[in-house]
């Protein structure tokens, strides 16, 4: 028997089943939620009323700036306007 | 020439250049690795295992610019992982028993068939689209060959002799890869 026998292969290719896609989609969304966190979080240093809203309510606030914070890691977003 | 032919060095190279694509192709290389060892080398409940998985990739890329070799990105990526599950594991002993089986010393094997399981998913690449397919579908997706058969407009009947066929590609290519195995007995 070989170091690379059909069972070991087989054995090998099932050991590495797909992530979830929801997690991996997430991930791989990565760069572009990153980049509406800084957006955010600039135009929030710039326009302190702006940041007042966000503290006070942060979703509301997203949505009438036209952003969907359902895509926007909210808990990461406080603790960059809290920092 | 397509993103997922290209070596880890240049991909990595293009995420540190801004390249979407890159990352999308870089988080697909490395998402079963790294949901592999959450689930199988640790152990992690599915929650646990999402938030460690999303903690790599996100701290991946936030490292980015740091990498000391772009060759290494996947051991990289195994070695936070472990640190990671590891953090995840103690943080819940503190409140709840855990498996023992899930503790860091119980990982190593597991590790080892997952790095070998990594480099024969990879090999796959050398194989037709056809074969890689079957190979993924049946082994790691656990797909019936009526599923397969159907997926891939191929009679379920003659799924089983194209699984042994291309399982025997494959395994040419990992002997002809090194060579030593192929003269071990």
């Amino acid at each position: 028997m070989t170091a690379y026998d059909e069972q070991r292969l087989a054995e090998l290719v099932r050991a590495l089943p797909p992530a979830p896609e929801a997690w991996v989609a997430a991930a791989q969304e990565l760069p572009l939620v990153r980049g509406r966190l800084d957006d955010i979080v600039a135009k929030a240093e710039a326009d302190l009323a702006f940041r007042d809203a966000l503290v006070a309510n942060l979703e509301e606030t997203l949505r009438l700036e036209g952003y969907e914070p359902e895509t926007i890691p909210l808990d990461e977003l406080r603790r960059r306007l809290d920092a | 020439m397509q993103l997922a032919s290209l070596p880890d060095a240049q991909i990595v190279a293009r995420c540190r250049r801004g390249d979407e694509d890159a990352w999308r192709e870089l988080v697909a290389r490395f998402s079963r690795y790294v949901y592999a060892i959450c689930c199988q080398a640790y152990r992690l409940r599915q929650e646990d295992a999402e938030e460690v998985f999303q903690d790599v990739f996100g701290r991946t890329y936030e490292h980015l610019e740091r990498l000391r070799s772009d060759e290494a990105i996947r051991p990289w990526i195994g070695q936070l992982t472990r640190r990671l599950c590891i953090d995840r594991i103690r943080a819940g002993s503190r409140e709840e028993i855990t498996d023992p089986a899930a503790m860091p010393g119980g990982a190593d094997d597991t590790m080892e068939t997952l790095d070998e399981a990594f480099a024969v998913h990879e090999a796959m690449a050398s194989l037709s689209e056809n074969c890689r397919e079957i190979l993924d579908r049946f082994f790691a997706r656990d797909e019936s060959y009526h599923t397969i058969g159907a997926a891939l407009d191929i009679p379920s009947g003659t799924i089983a002799s194209r699984i042994s066929r291309c399982l025997a590609r494959l395994r040419e290519f990992m002997e002809g890869r090194n060579p030593a195995a192929g003269t071990s007995s």
